[in-house]
C-alpha cells in the first residue's frame, strides 16, 4: 500500500465545472428560499450566467494551455490525474455549454402554451386529476428544471473530461440522472412522458450496470483505474487478457447505449417521442457530444494500443447503425420519432469518423484526423438537432403540439418562414452542400477512408442515400401536400425560441459555407493528452 | 480470489437475466442493483488482489451513485404506480414502433 499523497486541484482549469456546478447548487436553493413568483426569472438568469460564465472560463482556459512533452497534445491532467483538461476536451466544453445556453432559452419558453412552460404545473399530480386542473388554472411551473439541466450539463461536461473510469462512471450517472426525471416532466401527453421516463430509466441504469462491471474487469486486468495506467498494462500485455477483453466490450456496452447506436437504440425514439420536446432538443444534442467524447478518450487513451480487439466489433455497429437507422426512419409516421431515427442513423456517421485515423503522424498535411472530423460532426449535429426539435415544439393545435406527419401537409402555405427553416435542418441532416452536414459527412468518410475502412464508407453513403428519402418526403409533405382538415397552426414564439433557431440555422449555413474556422479550432485542440 | 469473482459473475447474472425476464417494474430495479452490487464485490476483490485502495473507494462512490438512483428511480415508478395502478413494465406501452 502507498501513502496517501494529496491531489493538487487546479481550480483554473476547473473553472467551469466549478461554476456550472455551483450554480447547480444555487439553483436548489433559490427553488427552497425565494417566493413562487420570483422563482422564474430568478432560475433562467442565473442558469444563463452561470453557463455564459462558463463559457467565458473555457475560452479563457484555451488560450494558454500548455503544449505538453511531444507537442501533438496541450493541457494538463488534474486533480491527480482524474481530469484531463486538453485540447478536445476544451472543444466539447465550448460546444456543451453553448448548445446548453440554447437548451435554456427552449426550456424558459411560456409564450408557446399561453403563458406557461412546457414542464408539468404539478409533476406529483395524478393526470386528469382535480389537483391537476387547479395546479393548471393556478398557472404553476416547475422551475425545479433548471436545477437539473444544470447538474446534466455538469454531468455532460465530466464525461468526455474523465481521465478514470470512476470518474468516468460518476459523470454518466450525474449526467443520466437529472435527465431521466427531465423527461417525465411534460405538461401534454404526461403518459406518454411518464412512459418515457420509465424506460429511459429502466434501460439507462440497465446499460450503466454493464459499464460499471466492465469498470470492476478492466480495473482486474490493469490494477489501476488511471486511463493511463490502463494504456501501459495493454502495450505491455500484461495481466489476464480474457478481462480486459470482456471489460472492453461491457464499457462499451453503457457507451454506446448513450449514444444510441445499434442494438442499444431501442430506447431513442421512445424518448426523444415522450419526453417534453424542449428536453429532447437538449438531450439529443448534448448526451450526443458528451458521451462521444467520453467514447473518444476511453477507446482512444486506454485501449488505444489494443486497436485490433475492438475494431472490427466498431465496424460491425458502425454498419448496423446506419442502416437500420435509415430504415427505421422511413417507416415512421411521427416527426420526434423520425428525428430519433435519424439521429440513430447521425450515430453511425459519427462511429464511421471514430473508426479513423488517429495519429497526426501518420496523416498528410492538411488532411484531417479522426478525433477532429469527429468533433467538427458533433458541433454541427449539434446546433442542426437543436434546431430542428425547436421547431418541432412550434407547431400546436389546441391540444398541444402536433408531431403526427399527415398533419404537418400544408404546413409551407401556412408558415412559409417555419416550413423554411425545417426544411433547411432537414436538408442539413442529409448532408446536401452548402449546409454543415455536407462537410461534416465528408470529413468522417474521408477519415474512415484514409484508415481503410472503405465497406463503413459504402455503407455510409448507402445509407445517407436512403436518409434523404425521408428528409425530401417531410420537405414534400410540407410543401406540396394539402393541408388536411384545418391543419395545423404555427404558434409565433417569443424571442427565446427564435434565438435558438436562429442560432441553430446560422450555425448550420456559415459552418456549411466557410468550415476552416472551425476546423482549425477542432485541429488546434490536437490529439487527447495521455 | 476466484471464488469472489466467480460469485460476483454469478450475482451479475442473475441480475442481468431477471431485469429481462421479471414484469415488476420495482422487481426489475431490484435486479439492477444487484447488477451493481455484483460489481462493487469483484471490485473489492480486485483490490484485494492488487493490493491497492483504488477497487475499495470505488465501492464507496458506487454505493453512493446507487443510492441516489433509487431515489430518482423510486419517484419515476411511483408516478407511474400511481397513474396507471400497476407497476409492469408490459402495462407501459403507448409508445411504439
Amino acid at each position: 500500500m502507498t501513502d496517501f499523497v494529496k491531489p493538487v486541484i487546479d481550480y483554473f482549469e476547473l473553472l467551469p465545472l466549478l461554476v456550472v456546478f455551483g450554480v447547480a447548487c444555487l439553483g436548489v436553493v433559490v427553488e427552497a428560499f425565494a417566493p413562487r413568483s420570483a422563482r422564474y426569472v430568478a432560475q433562467v438568469v442565473l442558469a444563463l450566467a452561470g453557463l455564459i460564465g462558463a463559457l467565458v472560463a473555457v475560452v479563457l482556459i484555451g488560450q494558454d494551455v500548455e503544449v505538453y512533452a511531444d507537442g501533438a497534445a496541450r493541457g494538463i491532467l488534474a486533480v491527480g490525474g482524474t481530469i484531463a483538461v486538453d485540447g478536445p476536451t476544451l472543444f466539447l466544453w465550448g460546444v456543451i455549454l453553448v448548445l446548453a445556453v440554447a437548451g435554456v432559452l427552449l426550456f424558459a419558453e411560456r409564450h408557446l402554451d399561453g403563458g406557461v412552460s412546457a414542464f408539468a404545473g404539478q409533476a406529483a399530480a395524478l393526470p386528469g386529476s382535480e389537483a391537476e386542473r387547479e395546479a393548471g388554472s393556478r398557472g404553476l411551473d416547475h422551475t425545479e428544471v433548471y436545477p437539473l439541466l444544470m447538474f446534466a450539463v455538469f454531468g455532460m461536461l465530466l464525461f468526455p473530461a474523465a481521465n478514470d473510469l470512476l470518474t468516468m462512471f460518476v459523470g454518466l450517472e450525474v449526467l443520466s440522472l437529472p435527465l431521466y426525471l427531465l423527461c417525465g416532466l411534460a405538461r401534454r401527453r404526461r403518459l406518454l412522458s411518464q412512459e418515457a421516463a420509465l424506460k429511459y430509466f429502466l434501460l439507462g441504469a440497465f446499460s450503466s450496470g454493464f459499464f460499471l462491471y466492465g469498470v470492476a474487469l478492466v480495473y482486474g486486468y490493469a490494477g489501476s483505474m488511471d486511463f493511463t495506467a490502463i494504456n501501459e498494462s495493454v502495450r505491455n500485455d500484461t495481466g489476464n487478457s480474457s478481462l480486459l477483453l470482456i471489460g472492453m466490450g461491457l464499457l462499451s456496452v453503457g457507451l454506446l447505449f448513450k449514444i444510441g447506436a445499434v442494438p442499444f437504440q431501442a430506447w431513442t425514439p421512445d424518448v426523444y417521442q415522450g419526453a417534453p420536446t424542449p428536453v429532447t432538443a437538449f438531450m439529443a444534442a448534448g448526451t450526443k457530444v458528451a458521451a462521444f467524447g467520453a467514447l473518444l478518450r476511453l477507446f482512444y487513451v486506454a485501449f488505444g494500443a489494443d486497436r485490433w480487439s475492438w475494431q472490427p466489433m466498431m465496424w460491425i455497429v458502425a454498419i448496423l447503425t446506419m442502416i437500420v437507422g435509415a430504415i427505421l426512419a422511413i417507416t415512421q409516421n411521427d416527426v420526434k420519432r423520425m428525428l430519433a431515427y435519424s439521429s440513430v442513423a447521425h450515430t453511425g456517421f459519427i462511429l464511421t469518423g471514430f473508426l479513423g485515423v488517429q495519429a497526426s503522424a501518420d496523416l498528410a498535411p492538411g488532411e484531417v484526423s479522426a478525433l477532429q472530423a469527429v468533433l467538427f460532426y458533433l458541433a454541427t449535429y449539434g446546433f442542426v438537432v437543436l434546431g430542428a426539435f425547436a421547431i418541432v415544439s412550434l407547431v400546436r393545435d389546441s391540444g398541444g403540439e402536433v408531431t403526427s406527419l399527415d398533419r404537418w401537409a400544408g404546413l409551407g402555405k401556412e408558415s412559409p418562414v417555419v416550413a423554411a427553416a425545417f426544411a433547411f435542418f432537414l436538408l442539413a441532416m442529409a448532408g446536401i452542400p452548402l449546409t454543415s452536414g455536407f462537410v461534416g459527412k465528408l470529413a468522417v468518410f474521408s477519415v474512415a477512408l484514409a484508415a481503410g475502412a472503405w465497406p463503413v464508407v459504402v455503407v455510409g453513403i448507402l445509407a445517407s442515400i436512403i436518409a434523404a428519402f425521408f428528409y425530401i418526403r417531410v420537405i414534400k409533405a410540407m410543401y406540396f401536400d394539402e393541408p388536411v382538415g384545418d391543419g395545423p397552426s404555427v404558434v409565433y414564439p417569443s424571442v427565446l425560441t427564435a434565438t435558438t433557431i436562429a442560432l441553430g440555422a446560422a450555425a448550420t449555413l456559415m459552418l456549411g459555407i466557410v468550415p476552416g474556422p472551425l476546423l482549425d479550432l477542432a485541429g488546434l485542440a490536437g490529439q487527447f493528452l495521455r | 480470489m476466484t471464488h469472489y469473482i466467480v460469485l460476483s459473475a454469478i450475482l451479475f447474472t442473475i441480475g442481468c437475466v431477471g431485469v429481462l425476464v421479471r414484469r415488476n417494474a420495482i422487481v426489475v430495479f431490484m435486479c439492477i442493483e444487484l447488477m451493481l452490487n455484483a460489481s462493487n464485490l469483484a471490485l473489492v476483490t480486485f483490490a484485494k488482489q492488487h493490493g491497492n485502495l483504488d477497487g475499495q473507494i470505488a465501492a464507496f462512490f458506487v454505493m453512493v451513485v446507487a443510492a441516489a438512483e433509487v431515489v430518482i428511480g423510486l419517484a419515476i415508478i411511483m408516478t407511474i404506480f400511481r397513474t396507471r395502478r400497476s407497476a409492469s413494465v408490459d402495462d407501459a406501452s403507448l409508445l411504439k414502433y
